[in-house]
């Protein structure tokens, strides 16, 4: 069977799958769309927040930004995995206690204040949207690479399958998929990875083979790297580039932002008892380090098979996937020094970030670009990195299979982490907007009928950014953390740990926290991105680890508040003792 | 202030204090210096850089799902003494 073929029969199976499962967990009630009716068993709530968590990006680019960035990479190892010790010991145990449906329920009850919540569903929804719009790109981008149909075709596509099973199913239909979206997804991960491994290191184990020979020789594949990197003049694999203190900073928000993003937090409101939910904590982290132990793994081994299969390299006598992936633009090889060989060197091959493709071919038969040459570097080769985890069974001549797997599970994981993003967005609006705000008269069936609304119409507009992108995807990921370590961490931490805390702190720390992070990104992304270096940084902090200086604002904000403001009504110190037993 | 919460704290003081020393510590700041020791293939804080730290984490979490859990025993059984 072709691996086009193969790939429609796993794409089209899974999502049989995912709809079959709509069907089975319908949502009867507001609990059972909010937070699948508690009753969900915590392994499986693992799996869920595993899927819900790891995205599009994690499953297609970590791999490949490790694979470039070496030492640098593992402020996205450390920060995205860290911020779940975070939510084990200082919120999801509590905020499942207190036992309502969403965040800034807890905010807004916890600071005795409609404008805290309806704050925190904003903060909320810029977070979620921002997060969203990557996902349904990333639906797309797999439709039109594994199945040749239409991006906006695949947008839509999955659009559909979203809405059935989040719209009808609410948290209940979500929570399910996202256990089959799990195994899905790390089965596809992991199945080429070992096969990688084993070619590489004869290493069964990725995690083990990293740390390993190479094959046939008495060299530690990390010892290779470093040799092979400093020898083509990049900096060495195994060691920074960053400033300390930067990598400090990216780290923490990061850890800060991921403990404070609502699609994770929410799914720990799902399990029966307060003791489930640390539980469970662990369990999501056990799910989710499989993928971000093997992921360095990948990126090292794809590191090194670049230098064996790429680097001097006659074009012509260039791997099968190197055209392929060539043929669908996302490599190209430019001969400067007129050798027929490729070369790779640091530095950017030519100037703009993506080669922009002639219908010209060369000599050797490979694309012409138009793009300039940028002449400071001998560099001749543009990869992007997200095909590391893309090509890899390819790379390592995996039957067909393995490849159609592949497919499938990049759809998981965009699937399952848009359905979460799409679940909180829904709840904050029919829960805390309407039914807590504005219409606190409407039955629950009304309430339940604007939640399915609200899903549908957050649906159409992440569909909208899916297939007219704004430009910025890529520069938002660094938003969404900052503001979800300025605005929702802290006030969570603090309405937990500290009972002084009044409202007017609570909401100036989230408005000032938001500013200050939101200000901060925008100057130097948008406004004068030609300034994004560490000599016009604010102590050197980049863009990306600036939320931890939003959360440094809140905090302050709200200590200072506790002078000026009066404290909390005694009902506040009434929630919080019951939080605070077993 | 009750005695579970005074205990709570003290727990999540020690188990945060570890996570600071892989991560953070180990991983960043003392990383370079860690480099000189080697575990197989690894320089040790690249180890704990890009795979130690991780495993660290889930320990972590599931001592304190442990603690908590006996923690939680010994003060219901408590409250139903009085």
């Amino acid at each position: 069977m072709s691996v086009q073929l193969l790939t429609y029969l796993f794409v089209g199976l899974t999502f049989a799958l995912y709809i079959g499962i709509a069907f089975w967990s319908k949502a009867k009630d507001t609990g059972d769309f909010y937070v699948a009716g508690k009753g969900v068993h915590p392994v499986a709530n693992g799996m869920a927040t595993a899927a819900d968590w790891m995205s599009a990006a994690s499953f297609i680019s970590i791999a490949g930004i490790i694979a470039f960035s070496g030492r640098d990479g593992a402020v996205y190892l450390m920060g995205w995995t860290g911020g779940y010790v975070l939510l084990a010991l200082l919120l999801a145990p509590y905020l499942r206690k207190f036992g309502k449906y969403t965040v800034p329920e807890f905010i807004g009850t916890r600071y005795y204040s409609d404008l805290a919540r309806i704050v925190a569903v904003l903060c909320l929804i810029f977070i979620s949207f921002t997060y969203i719009a990557g996902q349904m790109r990333g639906v797309g981008i797999v439709f039109s690479r594994f199945l040749e149909v239409d991006i906006n075709l695949g947008v839509i596509i999955g659009m559909v399958i979203v809405f059935f099973y989040a719209v009808m199913g609410g948290m209940k239909g979500i929570t399910y998929t996202q256990v089959a979206q799990y195994c899905v997804l790390i089965f596809a991960y992991l199945v080429p990875a070992i096969f990688i491994s084993i070619l590489v290191t004869g290493n069964p184990v990725p995690q083990l083979g990293f740390g390993d020979t190479v094959n046939g020789s008495s060299e530690f594949l990390l010892d290779k790297l470093d040799r092979i990197t400093e020898e083509l003049g990049f900096n060495p694999y195994t060691e920074n580039t960053k400033s300390t203190f930067d990598i400090i900073c990216i780290t923490a928000a990061l850890m800060f932002g991921t403990a404070g993003l609502p699609h994770v937090i929410v799914r720990f409101f799902t399990v029966p008892k307060v003791k489930d939910a640390r539980k469970s904590v662990g369990y999501a982290l056990i799910f989710i380090a499989l993928l971000f132990t093997t992921a360095p793994a990948v990126g090292a081994f794809a590191r090194a098979n670049i230098a064996d299969s790429i680097q001097d390299t006659k074009y012509i006598d260039a791997p099968e996937w190197f055209k392929n992936w060539e043929s669908i633009g996302l490599v190209a090889w430019k001969d400067k020094n007129d050798d027929g060989a490729m070369q790779l060197y640091p530095g950017n091959a030519f100037e703009g970030i993506q080669p922009s493709f002639t219908s010209e071919v060369g000599i050797y038969g490979e694309r012409i670009i138009s793009n300039k040459l940028n002449e400071d570097s001998q560099n001749e080769l543009y990869i992007d990195r997200d095909i590391m985890v893309l090509a890899n069974p390819e790379i390592a001549n995996l039957p067909p299979w393995v490849f159609a797997l592949v497919a499938a599970g990049a759809l998981a994981a965009a699937l399952s982490t848009a359905a979460g993003l799409l679940l909180v967005i829904s709840s904050s609006i029919s829960h805390d907007l309407m039914k807590k705000t504005f219409r606190p008269k409407i039955t629950e069936k009304q309430e339940l009928l604007y939640a399915r609304i609200a899903a549908s119409i957050a649906i159409l507009i992440a569909g909208y950014f899916g297939i007219n992108p704004p430009g910025f995807v890529a520069q938002v990921v660094a938003l969404a953390f900052g503001l979800a370590a300025s605005t929702i961490f802290p006030a969570l931490l603090m309405g937990i740990f500290f009972k002084n805390i009044n409202k007017e702190g609570a909401i100036l720390g989230m408005i000032l926290g938001l500013i200050t992070t939101l200000s901060y990104i925008i100057y130097f992304k948008f406004i004068f991105p030609n300034f994004n270096n560490s000599d016009y940084w604010f102590l050197g902090i980049s863009p990306e680890g600036f939320g931890v200086i939003g959360m440094i604002v809140n905090f302050l904000t709200a200590a200072l508040c506790i002078k000026f403001f009066p404290n909390p009504p005694k009902k506040v110190g009434l929630i919080l003792a019951t939080i605070r037993q077993p | 202030m009750n005695d579970y919460w005074k205990e709570n704290l003290r727990i999540i003081f020690v188990l945060l204090s570890i996570w600071f020393l892989v991560s953070f510590g180990f991983g960043i700041i003392f990383s370079e210096w860690l480099d000189q020791f080697k575990i197989g293939g690894f320089k040790l804080g690249f180890w704990f850089a890009q795979q130690g730290s991780i495993f660290f984490f889930v320990i972590l979490i599931f001592i304190y799902v442990y603690l908590m859990n006996k923690l939680d025993k010994k003060y219901q059984d408590k409250n139903k003494d009085k």
